[in-house]
């Protein structure tokens, strides 16, 4: 059909491709200039790799002027609180899916159309009730408080609803006649059968725990609990110089755990978004 | 080993009815082939007896025990599906022991039914493989071999052959009727193709709308069917039903349509004239189609090769008529 190229097309790709990596350039450029470069206008495209060791002493030394943990702990922070919504968000929609595909119960369809309806209410439109609650039920500055209001997902339970009801009626029926209980069916056939969407969703729903910020901020006040991207913000105090080469260099450090996920489950990540037959 | 017994067994959905009143008993180890033209009910039936659908009225009784409202788990009766329905996720043999490590059998017990079952059915070669690397007639054979590994009380067959090449399902249709009268499993068979329900069947039940048209063995079905709906149902090329005041048939009943079997039309020297307008050579005999001088179409079927006529002088012998109502449709 096509006998050349189209370069056209490739260079769309590039342009766009350039587009994105210019950005993450710049910041790996200006974390390696002394600390006024930013500041001062003067920031080169070429890192100097005299200054690689910002890394390490922003990741070991608490980068910061101020006091606080080290960012290695925000990063333990971020990731923690990050698989933690992720694992939370798939086992809640799992359940949620389930229940709505597989059983006939009153209300069947009222409870899926309020599930949805909460797309509608993401964490920033509900920040002051969802923290009253948290604060009520004594969880501001742990864990639990951190995650748990950003778990329910309608966008989770929608995208397994697809996945379950696309599966054949057949094997529910052949499952049912192998004296399956329901519960069994969910580990037996359900989760192995549709793994690739599970490692895809943990992908989407982790860079989306991962870039909270909005709601540690108010949940915690604790640095204990500071995730590496509420210590980003924090280094940008008005009332001192900005040491924009450290949050550069604490930037992209913070880049690197998202980056790893999406390349490890990258394939999954791919087959379960993309694949319908089963 | 066990009856099967349905007492006025009813399936609505909706205003629609699907099912009407179903009476039947199966004897232990008779394999009854249900068929239908597709939406006559005969799934549904199934469906019910498996326990995938609740009836709306009517009883359903496995060995004289009412199960109708029994969890088809429970049933202790197994399903092979027309799309095989296999764990996709699962190898050969997982495929295969599921049922029973549900049940809490011991692994070795799993191990010892699951080769048993494998050997019967060529499969033991295949055990460790995935469903997705098997061809369509070995996947069929998962599913049979699925449902027998647990020595179930009855067999329900959905269409299984239904999506096989032309010759496996033949070989296939052989293989499950020797292995159905090997275990004497009491056996429902659904199809829509009359070959099978002709070659596998005990008995035979016709079903139309909902309704069972007849129930009898499969040579009774096909000389005395039991009204027009059937008599056109089974035998192909199909019955050849006329006016018999319009062709001149005499000494039958007023009011009824009478109807002859391609294969029973005679070839005379002096008889009715068929005008032929298509032939269709199948090889050891061949398909005439025709017209009467009356303006009815005829077809006739005969040995041999296709004649180099275009008339034929033909008898429709009298013995060999079938006669129906022309209202009811009824045998008379």
């Amino acid at each position: 059909m096509k006998s050349k190229p189209d370069y056209l097309a490739h260079g769309i790709l590039l342009l766009g491709v350039a587009l994105f990596i210019l950005p993450m350039w710049v910041m790996l450029a200006g974390a390696t200039e002394d600390a006024g470069a930013i500041a001062r206008g003067g920031l080169s495209l070429m890192p100097d790799f005299r200054h690689i060791g910002i890394f390490w002493q922003a990741l070991f030394a608490g980068g910061t002027s101020r006091e606080g943990d080290p960012v290695w702990h925000m990063l333990l922070v971020s990731f923690v609180m990050a698989v933690a919504i992720a694992v939370g968000k798939i086992f809640i929609s799992v359940l949620s899916a389930f229940a709505v595909v597989f059983f006939r119960f009153p209300f069947r369809k009222l409870a899926f159309w309020t599930i949805f309806l909460t797309l509608m209410l993401p964490i920033e439109v509900r920040i002051i009730p969802s923290y009253a609650v948290v604060s009520t039920l004594g969880m501001v500055n742990n864990f639990s408080g951190l995650t748990l209001p950003l778990m329910a997902s309608a966008t989770a339970t929608l995208l397994f609803r697809q996945v379950f009801t696309a599966l054949p009626d057949e094997l529910v029926e052949a499952a049912r006649l192998d004296g399956a209980r329901p519960l069994q069916f969910l580990r037996d056939m359900v989760l192995p059968v549709s793994r690739a969407n599970f490692a895809a969703l943990f992908v989407i729903l982790f860079v989306y725990g991962w870039n909270q910020y909005l709601w540690p901020l108010l949940a915690t006040s604790n640095p204990a609990y500071t995730t590496v991207v509420l210590g980003i913000v924090q280094m940008m105090a008005p009332d001192q110089m900005t040491p924009w080469n450290q949050i550069m260099a604490i930037t992209t450090l913070a880049l690197l755990p998202p980056i790893a996920v999406v390349l490890l489950l990258q394939r999954a990540f791919v087959r379960g978004l993309a694949e319908v037959d089963k | 080993m066990s009856t099967l017994e349905l007492r006025g067994l009813r399936k609505d959905f909706g205003a629609t009815k699907v099912l009407q009143s179903i009476d039947l008993t199966l004897a232990s180890g008779e394999m009854l082939v249900i068929v239908g033209v597709s939406g006559c009910g005969k799934s549904t039936l199934l469906r019910l007896v498996a326990g995938l659908e609740t009836p709306s009225d009517g009883k359903i009784l496995l060995d004289g025990v009412d199960i109708t409202r029994q969890d088809p788990a429970k049933r202790d009766i197994a399903m092979v599906f027309q799309n095989y329905a296999l764990y996709p996720h699962m190898t050969v043999a997982q495929n295969m022991s599921y049922a029973l490590k549900l049940r809490g059998e011991t692994q070795s017990e799993i191990t010892r039914k699951v080769a048993e079952a494998a050997a019967q059915l060529g499969l033991s070669d295949l055990l460790a493989r995935h469903p997705r690397d098997l061809s369509g007639g070995q996947r069929q054979r998962v599913a049979m071999g699925r449902a027998i590994v647990r020595q179930p009380k009855m067999f329900l067959f959905d269409e299984p052959l239904s999506n096989l090449d032309a010759k496996l399902r033949v070989t296939m249709r052989a293989e499950i009727r020797r292995l159905q009268q090997r275990l004497k499993v009491t056996s429902l068979y659904v199809t829509h193709d009359q070959l099978e329900a002709m070659t596998m069947a005990d008995r035979l039940i016709v079903m139309e709308a909902g309704r069972v048209s007849q129930i009898a063995t499969p040579m009774e079905v096909f000389e005395r069917p039991a009204n027009l709906f059937v008599a056109g149902f089974i035998g192909a090329p199909a019955m050849n039903i006329l006016q018999p005041e319009r062709a001149g048939i005499s000494d039958v009943p007023v009011k009824t349509l009478v109807g002859i079997r391609p294969e029973h039309i005679k070839v005379v020297d002096h008889g009715r004239t068929l005008t032929i307008d298509l032939v269709e050579p199948l090889g050891a005999e061949t398909l005439i189609h025709g017209t009467l001088p009356c303006g009815q179409r005829l077809t006739l079927k005969r040995p041999g090769g296709p004649p180099d006529v275009s008339e034929l002088q033909i008898d429709l012998p009298n013995n060999l008529l079938h006669v129906f109502d022309a209202a009811s449709g009824a045998r008379r």
